[in-house]
């Protein structure tokens, strides 16, 4: 009984959220699928305009760059993030604090801005272009902005706060007694990093990797303003049949499939990532 | 080996702040085109950006939508997190999860259902709305800083309030309220910083009257890399970083009002 009311007046106060969460998020995505595929394609036609869709060249090629282009990210992300987060769990807090500031003040900042500033970086009349032509050792601007290379840096710029933020709650919550043990016991420093430290802060680096891997592949502000005109990623060829084709049919099939392979890597986030700790509980 | 980490990380910070720092510099450049670094300096590109009619009503656009996007979210957001703190109640990791989920979700997609629901009811270009679609973005940043803050609310000063006959709406004004204030503001001014930066909802659900500053940006960098976004950029950039002091001195206060 006692449970039923307080369980109640949970349900009042978690209203407003889920109403929102409902009437903003939930039921436009709803409404958008079941409408374009549901209402305003034919039930015969459908598995044949899914089929088309999902195998046309321009998808193939988009599900390529996209899953490249996001291992790329999250491997390079995890690569420098790692050691970030390391120094940060393991230093003193001053030095820490800059190092937080540091991925902090990024982290918070605009991603169109953040995306701004490396086009301004790696433009044909960018700061490393201007100052190669100055100093002579080019005689043409190198090609450095709109290809892979250039959204691959834009990308892991924008989310390696994400990896050092994950992978630094999971190193923080590693015991420092186990490496004094380890210590003790004879162990030398790379061998204890190796045996305990990296084995301790898998599930972080699992946690990291997926948490950017997700965001990499439904990115679409960086790679639409970095990339060139062959490198299309999915969440821009939903754009595209948008704006330009006027085609909400695909784009509701390419959205599902996207949306879809993105909450199924949640779920293993979320089982993965403590998100439990939160609430206390 | 040993030097070696602190180098790496050094480094690490250097290319973290440095495109940032780089935009600053050049905002503040004399010259008609970018040039880093700048050979003069002048304040020319921020009076193009303050004096112009259009990029003042994209400002007043995301002052308009953020303040909306952070009254809702916050209010949402607190009631939400006083619950997963306070309460008992099935599905708890689930709906936390499910609430988490928009900043998740590709914004493409969830932008482009938006507006294709908005466009049926004639909410394209509506401020209030675009405030409501910011707020669910703004809404897991909320909960993650209220969860934290209400965390730290001893319950046994709510029941000392309640035994002594305080309702509960009474309670959560003048108890739970006062004690997390550092942490409900903390919470609106990142709430504020998700709706104020967010381009891409904006960029479907806004008309050309109501585009937002980042939408402007957008629309400006696919014709040219003018300095005024330099400016422009400069002013979010400058933004953040008042939010960022902000929440430094509640936090700082936070902790005076413990000891």
């Amino acid at each position: 009984m006692r449970a039923r009311r307080r369980d109640r007046a949970a349900l009042l106060l978690l209203l407003p959220s889920v109403l929102m969460l409902a009437l903003v998020f939930v039921l436009p995505l709803v409404w958008f699928f079941v409408r374009t595929l549901f209402i305003d394609s034919a039930p015969t036609e459908l598995p044949g305009l899914v089929a088309d869709v999902l195998t046309s060249r321009a998808m193939l090629i988009a599900m390529v760059t996209t899953n490249w282009i996001s291992l790329v990210v999250t491997l390079t992300a995890l690569l420098i993030g790692y050691p970030v987060a390391y120094y940060l769990a393991t230093r003193g807090r001053g030095r820490a604090a800059i190092v937080v500031f540091c991925v902090i003040v990024p982290y918070f900042t605009s991603v169109i801005v953040r995306t701004y500033s490396w086009m301004v970086i790696l433009g044909s009349h960018g700061i490393i272009n201007q100052s190669l032509l100055d100093a002579g050792l080019i005689a043409a601007p190198l090609p450095l902005l709109y290809n892979q290379f250039s959204i691959t840096i834009g990308m892991t710029y924008v989310l390696l706060p994400y990896m050092v933020l994950t992978l630094y709650a999971a190193m923080k919550a590693i015991d420092p007694a186990l490496l004094r043990a380890a210590r003790a016991l004879g162990s030398g420093g790379f061998y204890t990093f190796r045996r305990v430290y990296l084995p301790l802060s898998m599930h972080g680096v699992l946690s990291g990797a997926l948490i950017v891997f997700i965001l990499s592949i439904g990115f679409f502000i960086t790679p639409a303003l970095m990339g060139g005109p062959s490198d299309v990623m999915v969440a821009m060829l939903v754009e595209r049949s948008v704006e330009i084709m006027l085609d909400w049919q695909s784009a509701a099939i390419m959205s599902l499939l996207l949306l879809s392979v993105t909450l199924v890597l949640y779920a293993i986030y979320t089982r993965v990532t403590d998100i439990q700790r939160l609430i206390g509980g | 080996m040993r030097r070696a980490l602190p180098g790496f990380v050094g480094l690490v910070c250097l290319v973290l702040m440095l495109p940032i720092a780089i935009v600053v510099v050049l905002a503040f450049s004399g010259g008609t085109f970018l040039h880093f670094p700048p050979t003069s300096f002048s304040l020319r590109w921020f009076a193009v950006f303050f004096g112009d009619p259009r990029w003042q009503a994209s400002l007043w656009s995301s002052l308009e939508i953020a303040s909306v996007a952070c009254v809702l979210a916050t209010v949402a957001g607190f009631f939400a997190a006083y619950a997963f703190v306070r309460r008992g109640f099935a599905g708890k990791k689930l709906l936390l999860s499910m609430l988490l989920l928009p900043t998740i979700a590709p914004t493409v997609i969830t932008s482009i259902a938006m507006y294709f629901l908005s466009a049926r009811l004639g909410l394209v270009g509506n401020l209030v709305w675009v405030g409501c679609c910011h707020a669910v973005i703004a809404l897991p940043v909320v909960l993650l800083i209220l969860l934290s803050a209400l965390q730290g609310v001893d319950p046994v000063l709510e029941r000392a309030a309640l035994s002594l006959g305080a309702s509960r709406s009474r309670t959560m004004l003048r108890v739970v309220v006062p004690i997390a204030a550092p942490g409900i503001v903390s919470a609106g001014l990142f709430a504020f910083l998700a709706s104020f930066d967010e381009l891409v909802i904006s960029l479907f659900l806004t008309n050309v009257a109501t585009q937002t500053l980042p939408v402007r940006i957008w629309n400006s960098l696919h014709l040219e890399i003018e300095p005024t976004i330099a400016a422009v950029s400069t002013f979010l950039i400058g933004v953040t970083a008042l939010i960022l002091l902000l929440d430094t001195a509640v936090r700082g206060l936070r902790r005076t009002a413990r000891s």
